[in-house]
């Protein structure tokens, strides 16, 4: 098998996403060496976005785990269903089943509740598990992660230990809102994802929005890298240039030269908060427009 | 093609590069060269133009890594020139005399008479106390040294024990918050699933009640010392009470900045203290060209703000006020900074000096963001803030 980086960028480009060619050996390592991969970048590159095409790539599942502040091991891992068990148990004692019975009955798979953790490890194919924003979780849940990133079984004291039937590739992302321990880090794979230059981002629009013609997209994309160099409190991300686009497209401008005055009013889908909106004045647009054009 | 088919001058050249990325701080292990070989023997390594992406997917664990490494792999593989992380084994403030000197001179031309409205009184009680002490000439000596202003402190042993007491004062500072946090113990809302669960085993009667609290943050504490020329000092003390600081507090992050600003958390966690108290003397002594405390700010804001400041934050700015930059932005920066944190300490060496007044310009500028401006001259100083922190 030689190396089938191009291959793997041609089929997430076929799925919609335009990978550069450093991602694409990422992704490659990663199944050669079944290692996850932790994407660090900026909010707005397109992390997320990784973890989706991958599934769409290899026709899998997308599991995915959201981390939050708190997040335990009953969310990401299992559950009992005690609802279910308690009305199990008073149903069995009314027909008189012995307790062992009836603790064997409650502790089966019937009443377990699959959390995406527990869920990735039981698919008969291997899905893709993204484990989004991991460093929101706390550090304990990251520390119980790292153990089932390294061997992939889980023990349930009333099941016993659950075994992984195939192992999932696995996507973590972190946007750096805390620092994630070393021992996480050297398990994964790592890259870091940047905001996408002017040709890439130009090629993500026209790969998203079909109907748009490339002059525009263009146009828009060195627009947005102009943007993202001012000096602002949040940075627009893809999603954001992709709003612009398709408004921009949506009112039919087919110049942003010709029509500088839709530009600073549609800026609004770039710019999400007011200091950033009175920061790019009628001024600030037009100098920006002129470099761009 | 398996690993073992890979030739030993070649295992010899990756155990080195391996090497070489661990000396430049990657975090490399056993695991991680087994992987590279692996992928030496597969197909990657017939075309050098993936060889340098897959392996630095594989080495690097954080973004200055990834920053770094294609350098380090080119110097290494091409050849260019390897550059090593400098060790230094600088002692701290061997320029004591000069700096002296430089206080003196200051001294004598800072402007008599003006009046303090901040914090001023705890300063002159230090003083005092040190009279009083020399008087009586029975107290601790410790004790004599926390009532000392640190720039006073020059015999080699009262300098080690200072240094001894600094740390142990960021210690029991850290003591003190996590004995605030067990008290609060107590449970306000009913957690009707897990008392479900308790109440399984009592054939679903709930006596087992289970309670949720509020998970507690701890107070982070984030430092920013000035190593600038005019803080020279005081810094070596200063660099003292942050290792205590990082060391001690589960959460803290230091920052150093004159002219530019680093991030020194990681060199402080060197369990050795005289060894990163001198690899952060280093990069605290400032180049000249005088302190950029605004810049440093704004670059403070932008990179590292999101990642180290969450609500429960304390900013703690060491520094005298000196400001080369211009004053608008500091303000501007100190105003951002204030939005994101809880509060902001504004520790001022100068305040403990006589007739000080913060009439510096930059001084002047962030003063109205910062919610303590405190001395920080002598030990009891520092002592001082304890019971404040300890309220946040």
């Amino acid at each position: 098998m030689i190396p089938d980086r191009d291959r793997i960028a041609e089929r997430l480009a076929a799925v919609g996403y335009v990978a550069d060619r450093d991602l694409a050996t990422a992704l490659w390592l990663m199944d050669y060496l079944k290692r996850p991969l932790l994407l660090e970048g900026e909010a707005g590159v397109g992390k997320t976005e990784v973890a989706k095409a991958l599934a769409a790539v290899h026709g899998t599942e997308l599991i995915r785990l959201q981390c939050y502040e708190g997040l335990d091991q009953n969310a990401a891992l299992y559950e009992w269903n005690y609802q279910r068990q308690l009305l199990a148990i008073k149903a069995h004692e009314g027909a008189g089943m012995s307790t062992d019975a009836i603790e064997e009955h409650i502790f089966s798979e019937k009443y377990l509740l699959e959390r995406p953790l527990l869920a990735a490890i039981r698919r008969d194919t291997p899905p893709v598990l993204l484990v989004d924003e991991v460093d929101r979780a706390d550090e304990e849940f990251e520390a119980f992660l790292l153990e089932l990133l390294s061997d992939f079984q889980v023990s349930i004291p009333e099941l016993g230990t659950v075994t992984a039937r195939t192992i999932p590739r696995v996507v973590l992302t972190s946007n750096g809102t805390r620092e994630l321990s070393d021992a996480l880090r050297r398990r994964c794979l790592y890259h870091y994802v940047d905001f996408p230059d002017v040709e890439r981002e130009a090629r993500i629009i026209t790969t998203r929005l079909p109907q748009i013609d490339a002059a525009l997209a263009q146009q828009v994309a060195r627009m947005v890298a102009a943007v993202r160099k001012e000096d602002l409190r949040k940075v627009p991300g893809v999603a954001e240039t992709l709003d612009w686009a398709a408004t921009l497209a949506g009112l039919e401008v087919h110049d942003l030269r010709q029509e500088p005055e839709a530009v600073h009013e549609t800026l609004i889908c770039l710019l999400k908060t007011h200091e950033d909106r009175s920061r790019l004045t009628r001024e600030v647009t037009d100098r920006l427009l002129g470099k761009v054009a | 093609m398996p690993a073992e088919t890979i030739g030993t001058t070649m295992r010899r050249r990756l155990a080195g590069f391996a090497r070489t990325l661990r000396d430049n701080g990657f975090a490399v292990g056993l695991a991680e060269t087994r992987d590279a070989l692996t992928i030496l023997a597969s197909p990657a390594a017939a075309r050098p133009s993936l060889l340098a992406p897959a392996l630095r997917a594989l080495f690097c664990a954080t973004r200055s890594d990834w920053e770094r490494f294609d350098e380090i792999f080119a110097a290494y593989w091409q050849g260019r020139g390897v550059r090593r992380v400098q060790r230094s084994a600088t002692a701290p403030g061997e320029s004591r005399s000069t700096a002296k000197h430089i206080a003196e001179s200051m001294m004598s031309q800072r402007p008599h008479g003006m009046p303090d409205a901040v914090e001023q009184g705890e300063g002159h009680h230090g003083d005092e106390a040190t009279d009083s002490h020399d008087r009586r000439n029975q107290a601790a000596r410790s004790e004599r040294l926390g009532a000392t202003d640190l720039r006073h402190v020059v015999d080699p042993d009262e300098v080690a024990q200072t240094h001894a007491l600094t740390e142990r004062l960021a210690r029991r500072m850290r003591a003190r918050l996590v004995r605030r946090e067990r008290a609060r113990r107590r449970g306000r809302r009913l957690d009707l699933r897990r008392t479900i669960h308790r109440s399984i085993s009592h054939g679903g009667t709930p006596i087992d009640l289970v309670w949720r609290r509020r998970k507690l943050k701890p107070l982070r504490l984030v430092v920013l010392l000035d190593g600038s020329g005019s803080m020279d000092l005081y810094t070596a003390f200063f660099v003292r009470f942050l290792h205590g600081v990082v060391d001690a507090f589960r959460e803290s992050e230091a920052f150093v900045f004159h002219t530019r600003l680093a991030h020194v958390s990681a060199s402080l966690r060197d369990r050795d203290v005289a060894h990163a108290v001198d690899r952060l003397s280093l990069m605290a002594q400032g180049i000249g060209g005088g302190t950029r405390i605004g810049e440093c700010l704004a670059a403070f804001n932008r990179w590292h703000a999101k990642r180290v400041i969450h609500s429960r934050t304390a900013v703690m700015i060491v520094s005298d006020g000196y400001d080369t930059g211009d004053p608008e932005r500091l303000a501007e920066e100190m105003r951002r900074l204030r939005r994101r944190c809880r509060r902001i300490i504004w520790l001022n060496p100068l305040i403990g000096w006589q007739d000080y007044a913060p009439e510096a310009r930059g001084m002047q500028a962030a003063l109205p963001y910062v919610d303590l401006f405190a001395p920080a001259h002598n030990l009891e100083s520092l002592a001082a803030l304890e019971p404040y922190l300890a309220r946040l």
